[in-house]
């Protein structure tokens, strides 16, 4: 008997708290399995953002440290420079390092930091109950944009990817979206290469990945699916920004 | 050993060094620039990495993450910064990471001035920071005192997995004093199980983590972390006493101010008043036990500071009531002078209302 598929060793056997739907977890698969696929799950230490992915400390099998509001990257920047041959991610929703967080992420990347972030945009604030995010896109409705983000009160929402791939130490960006089967084996590729990056010693690399909130849009999973496909992946193009050697 | 002729900031630096210290993240700042301009050349010698962040709050979570990870980290600031810096030391006591902060303190609030203050007592003593937390702080009162204190403040800080304090007014900054720097110093690193270094599959994930959602664990982790700090004042309060069971007066005041009020007692005592002095090292734990040595008839405590009154507060707690408490302070990086505050003594003495 051949195994096809199991569980990854990369994700602890603790039980997700995330919604039903949510895309948090296939992410969390992702990033475990390009942890084990390079064999350096042992070698990994992970910070955990504030946010829906704050107990990812509890989710991913390797050595964690869970990070206030935004930090993560500075976070990680203390790590990596303590232990520079070990593998150091951040992973972080859109409030957390597109808001609050833009500070630390912004000079982690300046700075060509040696660590890899996975940047979970959901268009919104879960963990808190839906509020706007600096990513919720025009007309999007949430708790504090009820008839919808408009560009004259919230101004028009923040491309993380591009800005950052504007940085010389940002040697690998790229954004994908976890909405359908093709897309999910690109995003899984994408996660490895930024690893790749680090391993390589090139400098900052940062996947940016499309996701969603069934919770808090109000939404079926697939219909949520939907949405995202019609309405972020034309705001926020998928493909990648910076890859080094290329 | 030879004495060398150091800046405070330098001297401070070059103890932390000797000290263990091998990671330092900062953000310029008068008046304590020297302190990371020194460990920005020094470190690279030692085999450590200095390296300027983007703000107070991305130095003391670099610490964060580099304490976690099994490092000597230090970070230091100046008043606003360590205003900053407050998240961070909240996340890092919770955490239980050992690390040393000083701050070089000077005039505020807000962006106030650069000229030395002491008005940061309630933000290192109260936590700043949110939460039932507690820092060691330490207030040295000369150049020798902030290297014997820096130089075992790593030490300190791991075998409590408390963060030590350093709280040095800017005059402890920026004043040169010959001091002694031992090289020989033999530190007691603790052994560190919890740290994340990797588990190269052959341990459990250890997991660095400041969230209890269930409020029982929560309530059980600040019990944990309430019986540390008792153990902390049972065994680490500091300070200076002198003549306090047979003074007429008692003047109360730590670092720099308490230098000053050494020649207001000399001044005082030229007038027949007998002067008794009580100077905390430690600012918490507070040495309140302090107190009971203080002459029963004594006709009041002074209590003399760099602030609108700060310490004070703790020395009200100490005296339970017992001596009449005054206050003699300047603020806003205005230093008092030995006879302002000798004036209040003798007065406190002859039984007039200061
Ligand atoms: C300093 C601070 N401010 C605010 C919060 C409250 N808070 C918790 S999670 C969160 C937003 C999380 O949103 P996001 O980063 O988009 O992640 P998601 O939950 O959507 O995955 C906020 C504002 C906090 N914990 N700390
Ligand atoms: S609130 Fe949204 S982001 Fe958070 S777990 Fe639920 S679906 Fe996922």
């Amino acid at each position: 008997m051949s195994i096809i598929y199991e569980r990854t060793n990369g994700l602890t056997k603790t039980s997700t708290h995330y919604c039903p739907g949510c895309t948090h977890g296939l992410v969390h698969k992702l990033v475990g399995e390009c942890l084990v696929e390079l064999g350096v799950l042992g070698e990994a230490i992970g910070v955990a953002p504030v946010g829906c992915g704050v107990m990812a400390y509890n989710y991913f099998n390797c050595d964690m440290q869970q990070s206030a509001h935004g930090r993560a990257p500075a976070v990680a920047t203390g790590i990596k420079r303590v232990l520079p041959d070990k593998v150091v991610f951040t992973y972080q929703g859109d409030g957390d390092l597109a808001s609050i967080g833009t500070n630390e992420i912004i000079h982690a990347a300046h700075r060509g930091e040696k660590i890899t972030t996975i940047f979970v945009n959901n268009a919104i604030y879960g963990m808190t109950g839906g509020q706007m995010a600096p990513t919720t896109l025009i007309g999007q409705r949430t708790t504090t944009s009820k008839s919808g983000r408009t560009v004259e009160h919230s101004g028009s929402p923040i491309r993380v990817s591009e800005m950052l791939a504007t940085l010389d130490g940002a040697r690998f960006i790229e954004r994908v979206a976890v909405n359908n089967p093709v897309n999910v084996r690109r995003a899984k590729r994408a996660i490895k290469r930024a690893f790749e990056t680090q391993l390589a010693g090139e400098g900052f690399a940062m996947v940016e990945v499309l996701s969603s909130c069934p919770t808090n849009w109000g939404m079926e999973p697939l219909d949520a699916l939907k949405w995202l496909k019609e309405n972020m992946i034309p705001y926020y193009p998928l493909g990648n920004l910076r890859n080094w050697g290329v | 050993m030879a004495k060398l002729l150091m800046k405070g900031n330098e001297a401070i630096a070059e103890a932390a060094i000797r000290g263990g210290c091998r990671y330092f993240f900062g953000y310029p700042i008068t008046p304590q620039n020297e302190l990371p301009e020194y460990m920005s050349v020094r470190l690279g010698e030692v085999g450590g990495v200095f390296l300027q962040a983007e703000s107070e709050i991305g130095a003391i979570n670099m610490v964060y993450g580099a304490a976690a990870s099994g490092a000597r980290a230090m970070t230091s600031s100046s008043s606003p910064g360590i205003a900053l810096k407050q998240e961070g030391i909240s996340y890092i006591c919770a955490a239980q990471l050992p690390c040393v902060i000083v701050n070089i303190s000077r005039g505020g609030p807000g962006l106030g001035g650069i000229q030395p203050a002491q008005s940061d007592y309630f933000q290192a003593t109260r936590g700043g920071g949110n939460g039932d937390y507690r820092l060691i702080v330490y207030a040295p009162a000369n150049l020798q005192e902030a290297v014997d204190i820096t130089l075992e403040a790593f030490d300190i800080s791991e075998k409590y997995r408390v963060p030590v304090f350093i709280a040095g007014d800017g005059m402890i900054g920026q004043m040169m004093e010959p001091v002694e720097i031992p090289e020989g110093f033999v530190s007691q690193s603790a052994e560190k199980d919890w740290t994340t270094t990797g588990t190269k599959g052959q341990r459990a994930p250890n997991i660095i983590n400041t969230l209890y959602l269930d409020p029982l664990k929560l309530e059980e982790h600040n019990i944990k972390l309430d019986n540390v700090y008792k153990l902390i004042e049972a065994n680490e309060t500091r300070y200076e006493a002198d003549s306090l069971e047979d003074c007429d007066v008692v003047c109360a005041a730590y670092g720099m101010t308490s230098r000053i009020a050494r020649s207001s007692i000399k001044i005082a005592a030229s007038s027949g008043v007998k002067v008794g002095m009580l100077r905390p090292v430690s600012l918490w734990p507070f040495p309140y036990g302090a107190f009971d040595k203080i002459n029963p008839k004594a006709k009041g405590i002074l209590c003399a500071e760099m602030s609108m009154g700060q310490m004070l507060d703790d020395v009200k707690i100490g005296s339970k009531g017992r001596w009449p408490i005054h206050f003699y302070g300047r603020s806003g990086g205005m230093v008092p002078t030995p006879d302002e505050i000798a004036e209040q003594l003798i007065k406190i003495a002859e039984g007039k209302s200061v």
